[in-house]
C-alpha cells in the first residue's frame, strides 16, 4: 500500500496541521481578550468600585480580593507544602508510607475545585465556624495548592547536590542544621517558582470560593480575616451570568486584568527559573 | 542538650507536614462522608443513584443523580473524543516531528492554555463558541452538550498532550535505532515501535483528562445550557455533577436534605476522581518496572 515515504509526508502534514489547530484558538482567544478589554483599562477602572448595579465602574475590591485571598493560600501552603517536601526528599526512606503520601499528593491533584469548594463550607465555614470569610476561602485553597508546592520544592530539593549534604555532615552538622544552612537555601528559586505557579492557579480559581470567600458586591473593603471579600474570577462569573446587560466592555475589562495577573505570575516564574538556572553553581 | 531537644521538635514539625497531604485527602472524604451520610440515610440510595428526576425544590423534592451523572459523562465522553486525537496528534508532532525552535513555540503555546483559568474560558465558550456553534448546526441556542465537549476537550489538552510527550521522551532510543537501522521511515517507526512502547503513557493520560474533565466546573456550569434533563443528544443542553453543586449550592437552606444532597454529589465526585487518578497513577507506574 502505497509509498511509505509519501505516506510519512501526509501523516506529518496531518500531525502538524492538528497542532496548529490546538494553538491558533490559544492565539485567538488572547487577541479576543486583548482587543476588547484594553479599552476598558483606565485608573478608574481598576480602583473605583462596581456602580450601577455593576454596569459601571471599576472593580477594585475585586482586585484586591484576589490579591487579600492569594497571600492567604501563601501563608498556609508554602510552609506546609516545604516542610512536607523535605520530610519526603531529606527524611523518609522508601517505605509503603513514602509511597501512600506520593499517592495522596497525586489525588490531591486531582480532586475537583468544586469539591475543595465543598470541604472549604464543611470544614471551615462550617464546622470551625469560620463562616464565609478570606480565612475559610484561603485555607480551601492552600489545600489545593499544596499538591503543586510540595512537587515543586520536591525537585528542588532533590536538584541540590547530594555532596553538599556530605560535606556539612562531615563539618559536624546534624540532620536540621544541614537542611535549613546548606539545601533549603540551594533549592530556594526552585520552591519560589514552584509556589508562584500554583498560586497563579489560586488566584484564577472560582469554585472553590463560590461558598468559603467570595461576595456578589461589597461596599466597602474587607476590614479583618473573618470578612467575605469580592474576588476577581467570581466577579467574572457574576458579571457573565448573574447580572444582565453589563458593557461587553466591562466584562472584558474584568477579564484581562484577571489574565494579566496570572500571567505575570507565569511570566516571573518562567524568568526566575531559566535566570536561575544559568546561574547554577554546580 | 537544647539543641537536641530542638532537633527533635523540628523533626517532629517535619513529619508530620509530610502527613499533611494523606491527612487532607481523609478529611475530605470524612467531612464530604460525613455530610451526605445525612442525605443518603433518609433516602433510599439506588432509588437517587438510578433516580431519573432530579427536582430539589419540588414538593416533594425527588433527588435522582441519573441525569446528572449521564449529563457528566456525555460531556466527558465527547471531550475525549474531542481532546484524544488532536492531543496524541500534537504530542507526536512536538517530540518526534518538529524542529527544534518550533518546539518551544508551540509547548510554550500549550502551556499558556493550562495557565487560562477556566472562568475565563467559561466567558470565551459563551460569547464565541456557543454562538458560532449555534449557527453552524442551525440551532435556537448555543449552550449544550457539545459546546461543554469542545470547550473542556480544549481544556484537556495540556494535560493530555504533556503526559504523552513525556512518555513518548522515556522510550529507549534504542529502540527507535534499531527500527531506524531495520530500513523503516521515521513514520513506521514511531505507529509500530514508539506508540506501543508509549501505550501505558497516552492510557495514563486520557485517564488523568477524564479526571480533568469529570471534576471541571465553572466553563461548563457556564456553556452547557444547565437542564437537569436525561440526554439523548448531543446537542442538547446539560447539567453535569459538577455544575449542579456550583449553581444549587448559595441557595440552598443549609442543613435542609437538598443540602446534603449536594454533599452527596461531591462524594460521587470525590470517589469517581479518586478511582481514575489511582488507576492511572499505577499505569504510570508500572511502566518505569
Amino acid at each position: 500500500m502505497g509509498n511509505p515515504k509519501i505516506i510519512q509526508k501526509i501523516v506529518f502534514f496531518l500531525l502538524a496541521a492538528a497542532t496548529v489547530a490546538i494553538i491558533i484558538p490559544v492565539a485567538l482567544i488572547f487577541i479576543i481578550i486583548l482587543v476588547n478589554g484594553l479599552p476598558a483599562l483606565t485608573p478608574e477602572f481598576l480602583f473605583a468600585a462596581p456602580r450601577s448595579g455593576m454596569k459601571a465602574g471599576g472593580i477594585f475590591p475585586a482586585l484586591v480580593g484576589t490579591i487579600y485571598l492569594t497571600l492567604g493560600t501563601m501563608l498556609f501552603s508554602l510552609p506546609l507544602g516545604v516542610l512536607a517536601a523535605v520530610y519526603l526528599t531529606e527524611y523518609a526512606k522508601e517505605s509503603w508510607l513514602t509511597r501512600v503520601i506520593e499517592v495522596a499528593i497525586v489525588n490531591l491533584a486531582g480532586v475537583p475545585s468544586i469539591v475543595y469548594g465543598l470541604f472549604g463550607l464543611g470544614a471551615f465555614v462550617m464546622f470551625l465556624n469560620l463562616g464565609a470569610s478570606i480565612l475559610a476561602g484561603s485555607l480551601t485553597l492552600a489545600i489545593m495548592t499544596l499538591p503543586v508546592i510540595i512537587t515543586a520544592s520536591r525537585e528542588a530539593l532533590t536538584a541540590v547536590p547530594k555532596s553538599f549534604r556530605e560535606v556539612s555532615y562531615s563539618l559536624g552538622a546534624s540532620r536540621w542544621q544541614t537542611v535549613w544552612k546548606v539545601v533549603l537555601p540551594n533549592a530556594v528559586p526552585g520552591i519560589i517558582t514552584g509556589t508562584i505557579l500554583g498560586l497563579s492557579r489560586a488566584a484564577g480559581e472560582t469554585a472553590p470560593i463560590l461558598f468559603t470567600a467570595a461576595a456578589f458586591y461589597l461596599p466597602k473593603l474587607p476590614q479583618s480575616v473573618f470578612d467575605q471579600v469580592m474576588a476577581l474570577p467570581y466577579h467574572i462569573y457574576v458579571l457573565s451570568t448573574q447580572v444582565p446587560n453589563v458593557p461587553v466592555k466591562i466584562q472584558y475589562g474584568t477579564i484581562l486584568v484577571l489574565v494579566m495577573l496570572v500571567f505575570i505570575m507565569n511570566i516571573t516564574a518562567a524568568v526566575l527559573r531559566a535566570r536561575f538556572r544559568k546561574r547554577k553553581l554546580w | 542538650m537544647q539543641k537536641r531537644y530542638f532537633e527533635k521538635l523540628v523533626e517532629a514539625a517535619v513529619f508530620l507536614s509530610g502527613l499533611t497531604a494523606v491527612l487532607f485527602v481523609i478529611l475530605i472524604f470524612v467531612f464530604l462522608f460525613r455530610e451526605s451520610a445525612v442525605f443518603f440515610s433518609r433516602v433510599n440510595i439506588f432509588a437517587v443513584l438510578g433516580g431519573r428526576n432530579w427536582y430539589p425544590l419540588s414538593e416533594p423534592p425527588q433527588f435522582g443523580f441519573l441525569p446528572l451523572l449521564l449529563g457528566s459523562l456525555w460531556v466527558t465522553f465527547g471531550a475525549v473524543v474531542v481532546a484524544l486525537p488532536f492531543g496524541l496528534a500534537a504530542a507526536i508532532y512536538i517530540s518526534e516531528v518538529a524542529p527544534a525552535r518550533l518546539k518551544d513555540i508551540l509547548k510554550t503555546g500549550i502551556e499558556l492554555l493550562a495557565a487560562i483559568p477556566s472562568i475565563v474560558l467559561g466567558f470565551i465558550g459563551i460569547v464565541v463558541l456557543a454562538p458560532w456553534l449555534k449557527n453552524l448546526f442551525n440551532l435556537p441556542c448555543g449552550l449544550m452538550a457539545l459546546t461543554g465537549s469542545i470547550l473542556l476537550g480544549f481544556m484537556a489538552m495540556p494535560t493530555i498532550v504533556s503526559i504523552i510527550e513525556d512518555s513518548i521522551a522515556s522510550v529507549p532510543r534504542s529502540y527507535k535505532e534499531g527500527a531506524l537501522a531495520l530500513g523503516a521511515t521515521h513514520w513506521q517507526t514511531i505507529r509500530r515501535v514508539i506508540l506501543p512502547a508509549a501505550l501505558p503513557g497516552i492510557i495514563a493520560a486520557v485517564m488523568l483528562g477524564i479526571g480533568r474533565v469529570i471534576g471541571e466546573t465553572m466553563a461548563v456550569l457556564m456553556v452547557t445550557g444547565n437542564a437537569a434533563i436525561i440526554p439523548t443528544s448531543i446537542l442538547q443542553p446539560v447539567r453535569t455533577l459538577t455544575a449542579t453543586v456550583a449553581a444549587e449550592m448559595g441557595e440552598v437552606v443549609r442543613g435542609s436534605l437538598h443540602y446534603y444532597a449536594l454533599f452527596g454529589i461531591g462524594l460521587v465526585l470525590f470517589v469517581i476522581t479518586f478511582v481514575i487518578n489511582l488507576v492511572a497513577d499505577l499505569v504510570l507506574h508500572r511502566k518505569r518496572v
